[in-house]
């Protein structure tokens, strides 16, 4: 498996160049959010915006009713707790197409319950007009700013920085509300999102290697959540559905699934699995999701419950996520 | 900036008489209403009537407004599917290069714009009439499609900000209009006006041009008493601003600012006002001015008296 590093930063360049009305707003995290190689190239469409993300995202509205499209960059934690206000009114009420690149998603960071957004999908989610969207590898990183540009009116981007794994294929971009269909199987559905799909994957190839058969959508569109393939993924499995997000298990992907099964009258069992109505504390990536059920592990626990019996991996049978081969479009409208 | 409006004769100052004039039939207009409801946010006219009729007659260049001018039912919020929506904007006109765009910030002095909007011709007046009516546009807390309004100010603090936004915009295209904002003097206690204030002077937003109208007044009560501001002209200057501190009861004070050649600050204009000016019965009230609730008969009858005298031409 390919890791890439600093993909937005680099990513951000190629893809403005063409695009003269994108400014870049940023709250003095720009190296922080990988803005920084934008602002060295295009400084006159760089907008300092100074530790002040309530008048920040105001502003980013202001221009958008004006026809900029402003790519607000900032920790995720500080657009939806910070400025949830003017989120709300400046932005998302107006249905202004301001650009909320939000990073450090959940147990991203060692920073500690202020700067782990565990909170934010709920919150945006709730919002009228808002699209939601999070990219979980190299490819997705590089094709959200296509979707996000291409809806007309507010979006909020989980975004990752640093060093993101390649987990999908490089010309098969992200597509809004189109869940990558990861494998087909009739005894488990497991939904994942974000960086929780590399771990994922583990566990299903260990699954899968046990005899089970393992549904696997990879969801990058949060808001709208409308694909038929989720349905189906949802009534397909004999033994339940398991869910797994870098967020708390409330108000995001596990939400979103639960309201989908009640909608259709879908009586299954579903796993929901991520933070349980705790804040998490600094420390290490790794460490953070062993300890709130976010890894490979949880999810054969999550698994076992649902199956009836144990099953254990070690940690050498969980074998590291490599690119998987998608199925063709086609296949995802058939499933 | 703001000479004369192309269709008015250029005829020296007649246009201070005309704010005078429309100044005091906005405070008949919004007592009639409050009288007829039972209350209303009256001394928000009696303290901002000339500074919005100044802007309106004299500052402001605004083209002309379409027609109808009689609001429109509302049509729904914003929202991809809402093709039927528009802005309370329509009332300003549709703004071209050359002209100014105006934000209310404080949206509870909705009855005062909508007052000087019919005062200015922009709005009919059977639109006071459906003021607060279930279906209406003409909302009790003016909304991003009640008439005059632009953006969504309710949540207060944030409408500076986005004309802010909207001044950056329109500099990068060229344009030569402002962005002018009116602020309520409560609002220097919020953080988002001082991060935009900063962000303002920050980014040399010379186009932009706020007007305050500084009743010393809020919600709980005076604002001395509430949470202190002063000292403001001090205060914005120590953050960049250009200030004017003027009588926001003398129109050609008001509008005088606005002339001045920009310099590269944000001009803030701190109109002083008095919060029952052109009406004494309302002194009664205090500290307790931000919304007028007509209580006993006796209170009706002095405020009836008001109104009575006000249309007499008498003055209260």
């Amino acid at each position: 498996m390919q890791v890439c590093t600093k993909v937005h930063a680099a990513n951000l360049v190629r893809w403005a160049a063409d695009k003269p009305r994108v400014l870049v707003l940023s709250a003095d995290l720009t190296s922080s959010c990988e803005a920084d190689a934008f602002r060295d190239a295009y400084p006159d469409r760089f907008v300092s915006m100074g530790i002040a993300e309530q008048n920040m995202v105001s502003f980013a509205a202001g221009l958008a009713r004006e026809g900029w499209m402003p790519l607000v960059h900032t920790f995720a934690v500080f657009i939806c707790r910070r400025a949830y206000d003017q989120v709300a009114m400046s932005v998302a009420y107006a249905n202004a197409p301001v650009k909320l690149i939000g990073f450090l998603p959940g147990i991203t960071t060692p920073g500690g319950a202020s700067h782990q957004a565990i909170d934010d999908v709920a919150l945006m989610r709730q919002l009228p007009n808002m699209t939601v969207l999070e990219p979980g590898d190299a490819t997705e990183v590089e094709s959200v700013l296509d979707v996000m540009a291409a809806v007309p009116g507010p979006v909020y981007v989980r975004m990752l920085r640093g060093e993101v794994p390649r987990l999908f294929p490089a010309d098969q971009p992200l597509c809004l509300d189109q869940p990558r269909v990861l494998s087909e199987g009739d005894d488990l559905s497991v939904f994942s999102t974000g960086i929780c799909t590399e771990e994922a994957l583990k566990a299903v190839a260990f699954l899968q290697a046990r005899g089970l058969g393992v549904t696997h959508l990879h969801l990058s569109t949060l808001k709208p959540c409308t694909h038929p393939s989720v349905r189906a993924a949802l009534e397909r499995p004999r033994l339940g559905c398991i869910s797994m997000e870098n967020h708390l298990r409330t108000g995001g992907l596990g939400t979103v699934l639960a309201e989908a099964m009640a909608d259709a009258g879908l009586g299954k069992r579903l796993v929901r699995l991520g933070l349980d109505d705790t804040f998490a504390h600094g420390g290490s990536r790794g460490y953070l999701m062993r300890e709130h059920g976010l890894d490979a592990a949880a999810l054969l626990r999550a698994a076992s419950t649902l199956v009836g019996r144990p099953l254990h991996a070690s940690p050498g049978e969980l074998a590291a996520a490599r690119t998987v081969a998608l199925h063709s479009a086609a296949r995802v409208e058939a499933l | 900036m703001g000479p004369p409006r192309p269709e008015r004769a250029v005829t020296d100052l007649s246009w201070v008489a005309d704010v005078e004039f429309a100044a005091a039939h906005i405070r008949r207009r919004v007592l009639a209403h409050t009288l007829a409801h039972g209350g209303g946010y009256m001394s928000q006219a009696c303290s901002a009537a000339e500074l919005l009729a100044t802007l309106y007659l004299h500052v402001l260049q605004l083209p002309p407004v379409g027609l109808p001018i009689l609001p429109q039912p509302f049509a729904g919020v914003p929202g991809r599917g809402n093709r039927a929506y528009r802005t309370g904007a329509y009332f300003n006109g549709t703004p071209g290069p050359q002209h100014d765009r105006f934000f209310l910030s404080p949206a509870h002095y909705a009855l005062v714009v909508y007052a000087t909007l019919v005062e200015c011709g922009r709005m009919d007046p059977a639109g006071l009439e459906q003021f607060n009516l279930d279906g209406s546009s003409v909302e009790m807390i003016g909304a991003e499609h009640s008439p005059g309004m632009e953006v969504m100010a309710g949540s207060l603090g944030q409408a500076v900000s986005v004309a802010a936004g909207v001044a950056m915009a329109r500099r990068r295209r060229g344009d030569r209009g402002r962005a002018v904002v009116m602020l309520s003097d409560g609002e220097f206690q919020i953080g988002q006006t001082w991060e935009a204030l900063q962000a303002m002077a920050f980014h040399r937003l010379d186009n932009m041009l706020v007007y305050a109208d500084c009743n010393g007044q809020q919600c709980d009560g005076a604002i001395d008493r509430v949470m202190r501001i002063e000292p403001l002209r001090a205060r914005l200057e120590a953050f960049g601003c250009r200030v004017a501190q003027v009588d926001a009861h003398d129109a050609k004070a008001l509008a005088a600012p606005a002339t001045w050649r920009p310099d590269g600050r944000p001009l803030v204009v701190l109109a002083q006002s008095d919060p029952c000016r052109g009406l004494e019965p309302l002194r009664a009230n205090a500290p307790k001015l931000h919304y007028l609730r007509l209580q006993s008969d006796a209170e009706r009858a002095r405020y009836r008296a008001a109104l009575e005298a006000m249309r007499h031409g008498e003055g209260p």
